[in-house]
């Protein structure tokens, strides 16, 4: 695993995970609001030890999915449970998962210290545990400011420093990055695998798949409520790659004849460059040699883990940017008439 | 500092350490009682309203003049030195519904239930602090404006130990504290602060009114005493006059309606999204 050796502050104030694996189990989870289904039969488990990644467009069904792992939400159908019960259930709760909704779950006429002070207090965690939170995150000269003047950046970071709070078997994050500067980014990229290398369960939400490319092991990719994957990143990655080469040639007209062939296709975007797919890179390059043909670029591409991430969700993303009205008559399906009518039918 | 990858399972601490108790939301929901700038003004607020204008009342009827304002048209001495009640009930009610409704228009309600996901401790704890308080600081207020009150009146003055004396001003106290958890139970079912402080005071001081003129006189004298303000009256006036309830019917009028609030708020806290 090769473990960073981030300080989390949470295994000097007690040893941590216990007997039974801690983990977060959802079943059919489905939440409907009205005729709206924002969690769609939602059936998924996160194991501890490593970091898994909950990736989804914007509107998928992250947050209310996390809120229902926390009871806030209660599900239409399905059931979701932490450790083993539902989290109400739990009789220390906030030592069984630390979560991070959304960034400002906090009045924001307290002061940082006095939130986590008063949080603290409802499962007896003691008074210099709240300080060491507040220096685990960075937030030791503004902890007894008023909250209401924080940044984005300073309340997600309080928000990790109560998610910590408890030392929490699990720990649950909405969107952590969002707002931290690459500094932050950084820190807390390292203090989840920190997290799950001490054997907690770490679960991310995050709509940026090469973020989660950089922290997580496994993916939870969902689109529209629904899971749409469920893989290590490993394999994520392998099934990413495309095998399209780019050719860069002078000569890119006769080289296109040359290699012309029932299996390989080639499509040219702008004039001298070639994208082949069919052959691998050493072939074209004999196939050149052999006639001659000056190459200038020669270059296996592989599709990058977002164009990847944007293929697999494009049928689930819920607001498509666009400003026209297009209709719809004559559209064929993969267009951009049906993303339209999809757009159309999801507002 | 070492890290612990594999959990030894001999170290591991008893679990009882971090479970949530009664008394532990209760700690919790006092620090956030007063970790807010704006509740111990609000307290303070209420401590002025009631004790200067007893004190103004008071001054005013003993230079013969007739008091105007809140709590006019009261000839009883006791009466006269709890004028500010009306303004206190108002700075109370609206103290309750901020600490409730104020969770919601936050978000402070999702870390609230996260670290208590049984959630009704939450609101019988936020209660007990709100009332304990009110009780306390309402005690100090109405004490000091009923004696500050009768110094000023001198010889038309009450004694504590007249009829019914001892009784209105207690009464004022439990009032107070009772409008305040009303606030807090409409704060909690309508979870909208300008929503609550609305119904709340509606309730109280235009119901009344409006009932008055839209009903017929008959109807109006069954259902008027058993309005919350009325029934209030019937056990914070030195002696209620026939419009209104008996002290001891007032009292149990007006924790009926308390009761009610609250349990309605505790059944929504249990079964709403937050």
């Amino acid at each position: 695993m090769g473990g960073p050796s981030v300080r989390t502050g949470l295994t000097t104030w007690r040893s941590t995970v216990g007997s039974l694996d801690p983990m977060i189990e959802v079943t059919n989870l489905t939440k409907r609001y009205g005729d709206k289904t924002a969690v769609d039969s939602l059936t998924f488990s996160v194991r501890p030890g490593i970091v898994t990644g909950f990736l989804g467009p914007n509107g998928a069904g992250k947050s209310t999915t996390m809120r229902m792992i926390l009871g806030l939400d209660r599900p239409t159908a399905g059931t979701a449970t932490v450790n083993g019960r539902p989290y109400a259930e739990h009789r220390a709760p906030l030592h069984e998962i630390g979560a991070l909704l959304e960034a400002k779950s906090i009045h924001q006429g307290r002061s940082a210290f006095s939130h986590l002070w008063a949080m603290a207090a409802t499962t007896g965690v003691p008074r210099r545990r709240v300080e060491e939170v507040i220096d685990l995150v960075g937030l030791t000269e503004v902890a007894r400011k008023r909250a209401g003047g924080f940044s984005l950046g300073m309340g997600q970071r309080l928000g990790i420093a109560s998610a910590l709070l408890a030392d929490p078997r699990v720990v649950m994050l909405d969107e952590p990055v969002n707002g931290l500067d690459p500094e932050g980014i950084l820190w807390i990229r390292n203090l989840l695998k920190g997290l799950a290398a001490e054997g907690r369960t770490v679960f991310v939400s995050s709509h940026l798949m090469s973020e989660m490319a950089l922290t997580a092991e496994h993916l939870i990719v969902v689109g529209r409520g629904r899971l749409i994957a469920d893989v290590s990143v490993a394999e994520f990655t392998a099934r990413a790659a495309s095998n399209t080469v780019r050719v860069r040639s002078p000569q890119a007209a006769q080289l296109r004849d040359q290699l012309a062939g029932p299996d390989v296709t080639i499509t040219s975007l702008e004039p001298g460059v070639l994208e082949i797919t069919g052959l691998t890179t050493d072939q074209i390059g004999d196939h050149a040699a052999e006639s001659g043909f000056t190459l200038h670029e020669l270059f296996p591409q592989q599709a990058s883990l977002e164009e990847a991430f944007m293929e697999m969700t494009r049928d689930a993303v819920e607001y498509h940017a666009t400003t026209t009205t297009t209709t719809r008559a004559g559209a064929s399906p993969g267009t951009p008439g049906d993303e339209l009518a999809e757009a159309g039918r999801a507002a | 500092m070492t890290t612990a990858i594999a959990p030894d399972l001999t170290a591991r601490p008893e679990r009882r350490d971090l479970r949530v108790t009664t008394r532990r939301v209760f700690r919790s929901e006092w620090i956030k009682f007063w970790s807010l700038r704006s509740t111990a003004y609000t307290l303070l607020g209420a401590v002025v309203a009631l004790v200067a204008f007893g004190l103004i009342a008071a001054s005013v009827t003993s230079g013969g003049g007739t008091f105007e304002g809140p709590g006019e048209g009261a000839t009883d001495p006791t009466d006269i030195s709890l004028a500010g009640t009306q303004l206190a009930q108002l700075v109370i009610g609206t103290l309750g519904v901020l600490l409730t409704a104020g969770e919601y228009s936050t978000g402070l309600i999702r870390s609230t239930l996260a670290a208590v996901p049984r959630r009704l401790p939450v609101l019988w704890a936020k209660a007990a602090v709100f009332a304990g308080v009110v009780l306390a600081v309402g005690a100090v207020a109405v004490f000091g404006a009923f004696f500050g009150g009768q110094a000023i009146l001198g010889s038309d003055g009450a004694s504590l130990t007249d009829p019914g004396v001892l009784r209105a001003v207690l009464g004022t106290v439990v009032y107070l504290t009772g409008i305040g958890l009303l606030g807090m139970a409409l704060g909690a079912l309508l979870r909208n602060t300008a929503g609550a402080v609305t119904t709340l005071f509606a309730s109280i001081w235009l119901l009344p009114g409006l009932m008055q003129v839209a009903l017929p006189d008959s109807w109006n004298d069954a259902i008027g005493p058993y309005f919350p303000s009325n029934a209030g009256s019937a056990f914070m006036t030195v002696s209620p006059g026939s419009d209104l309830l008996s002290p001891g019917a007032g009292l149990a009028v007006f924790a009926g309606f308390l009761a009610v609030l609250l349990g309605a708020a505790a059944w929504q806290l249990k079964r709403r999204d937050a």
